[in-house]
């Protein structure tokens, strides 16, 4: 379940969706959850969800994948349609049979808001497939620029965020082994009492966290050596390129927006 | 030739608590040249990567001094040194900061201020000079060990330093990452001309080296060329060194009475010899 997941992950690839500028997809990505609330009856949401489905088709991730990989949250979105079902009591009675009745206004609310989710986690997930990390770094670092004047280290978080990023692999590869080696020696973290299992990560944890502060420390002496130090004075090797196509994406959004707020209810 | 690289004196402790000193360090001397290649060996913990730590200005010595292209290491020209100096560690994944293998060979160029259009350059040109053209885009753990440390020497080369620092680069490679690796440096060095300094326990790859210094308990207790250095036999050992393979075994068939003439540095030669002395008979 774990490498099927797809959320929040990349997937290298090409298309238009590939070829925006990671700061235009930022902005629209802020920009859409707001517009996403201004849908508020069928005929708002069903603009909003063929805009998505628009995206999802221009961006070239295949449908029965995306839905595939994004199943954990799509069991969400259905949970929380239930519990508007059953919990909502508005409106004229649609249904009942024994204990269960079934209001009118809790069905719209369900369908709006496990929708809304859903456009929402589509949409993100589009995002994170179709940018590398390294340029959502690079897009986040020069959006956030500005801010540095108010003394917050963007270069540094950064950074951070790529290095991060960087060691998720190698960390993984470590937990690994260390389970296999652990496993061998017969402890199990996979079935006892809650208090078993806890004293069984344990010893997982602990190499772990070892390791990872040596890598750390080596990765700082590496990064030093090669001549860093912060921010200043440096220059970039990836360059950031606006072209004609990012400024469509957000006018497309702005185009977007004044539909919904015409047939908003 | 001209010296690029000297010891003066050097003698550097660590501190690991209040007033308790570790003597790491004690009263190193010796000069590297252009163009050479210099082996350091010696056992765990005899001194070897503080050595390196010095030479690149992690730490500063207590006493004597580090010297640079003939100019002492100070704080004031740390940076402009290090510019000059590329070094490549034990470890293929703790020194690959990049996402990518273009990024992790950009860093150096990126710290040091170079403009985007020559950057683009120097890394396709670096990374050409290693053999891994191909792979800009790979990210790191679909890398294999020998190709990780590849790529760190063309970040360590991006800058086109002088001299390259190898703090047991291979030695945590499989045997043919390691011969990956020390290929590379042999080409390297005809094409260019650079000065190597490598920490080693790999006794076939101190063959390779001009010089050898041999480090004991944090003194210089030895040095010389390979050949000289391996003919002192015992004495190695008390330093707890091994001899390569070849030579321990030519020891041993003397020892059991064999009447071998050579010194027998590599495999080829010790078979030579066996072969030969035997047809005669
Ligand atoms: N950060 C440190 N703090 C305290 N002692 C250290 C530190 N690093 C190395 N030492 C000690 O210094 C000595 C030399 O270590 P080192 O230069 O790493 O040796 P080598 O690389 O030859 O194995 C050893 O006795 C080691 O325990
Ligand atoms: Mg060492």
């Amino acid at each position: 379940m774990m490498e099927k997941m797809i959320f929040g992950r990349y997937l290298p690839g090409d298309s238009i969706t590939y070829r925006l500028d990671p700061r235009s997809k930022l902005i629209f990505i802020f920009l859409f959850i707001f517009a996403v609330f201004l849908a508020n009856n069928t005929v708002t949401y069903a603009i909003l969800l063929t805009f998505t489905v628009f995206v999802i088709l221009l961006s070239k991730i295949r449908i029965p994948f995306l839905l595939g990989g994004l199943k954990p949250i799509l069991f969400l979105v259905v949970f929380t349609l239930l519990m508007h079902l059953f919990l909502t009591r508005e409106g004229d009675v649609l249904f009942q049979w024994k204990f269960i009745t079934i209001y009118e206004e809790g069905l719209r609310q369900g369908i709006y808001i496990s929708l809304r989710f859903l456009i929402l986690v589509l949409m993100t997930t589009v995002l994170t497939l179709t940018t590398s990390p390294i340029s959502i770094t690079d897009g986040v670092e020069t959006l956030l620029n500005p801010l540095k004047r108010l003394k917050l280290p963007v270069h540094e978080l950064a950074m951070m965020m790529s290095i991060a990023l960087r060691f998720i692999p190698t960390l993984m590869d470590e937990t690994d082994k260390i389970l296999k080696a652990q496993l061998a020696r017969g402890s199990d973290i996979s079935s006892g009492s809650i208090q078993q299992r806890v004293k069984a990560v344990i010893p997982l944890l602990v190499p772990l966290f070892v390791s990872a502060f040596k890598r750390a420390e080596d990765l700082a002496v590496a990064m030093e050596v090669r001549g860093y130090r912060g921010g200043e004075g440096r220059t970039r090797f990836r360059k950031l390129q606006w072209k004609t196509s990012d400024t469509m994406v957000l006018v497309l959004l702005g185009v977007l927006s004044a539909i919904m707020l015409y047939f908003r209810g | 030739m001209r010296e690029v690289l000297s010891l003066d004196g050097v003698s550097f402790a660590y501190e690991t608590e209040e007033d308790v000193f570790v003597q790491a360090v004690q009263d190193v001397s010796f000069t590297v040249r252009d163009g050479e290649w210099v082996s350091i060996v010696g056992h765990n913990g005899s001194g070897k990567s503080t050595l390196a730590k010095l030479m690149i200005g992690l730490l500063f010595p207590a006493t004597g001094s580090v010297n640079v292209f003939l100019d002492p290491l100070t704080e004031d020209n740390l940076w402009v040194v290090r510019s000059q100096l590329g070094v490549v560690f034990q470890n293929p994944d703790n020194q690959f900061v990049g996402a990518t293998v273009q990024d992790d060979v950009a860093f150096a160029l990126e710290n040091n201020g170079v403009s985007y259009e020559d950057m683009q350059i120097r890394v396709k040109e670096a990374l050409s000079d290693v053999g891994m053209s191909g792979y800009h885009n790979h990210e790191p753990h679909h890398l294999s060990g020998g190709q990780k440390q590849r790529v760190a020497i063309a970040g360590a080369l991006a800058m086109n330093p002088k001299i390259l620092i190898l703090d047991e680069a291979t030695s945590m490679l499989d045997p043919q990452g390691r011969s990956e690796v020390i290929e590379l440096i042999t080409t390297l060095r005809s094409t260019t001309g650079l000065t190597v300094i490598s920490i080693t326990h790999d006794l076939e790859e101190v063959l390779l080296a001009d010089r050898v210094f041999v480090m004991n308990q944090g003194k210089l207790a030895a040095s010389g060329t390979p050949t000289s250095i391996f003919e002192q036999g015992t004495k190695l050992q008390e330093h707890g060194l091994d001899l390569p393979f070849a030579l321990r075994l030519s020891q041993l068939l003397r020892h059991t009475g064999m009447p071998l003439v050579g010194d027998h540095m590599s495999e080829k030669e010790l078979v030579n010899e066996l072969w030969t002395s035997h047809f005669n008979k």
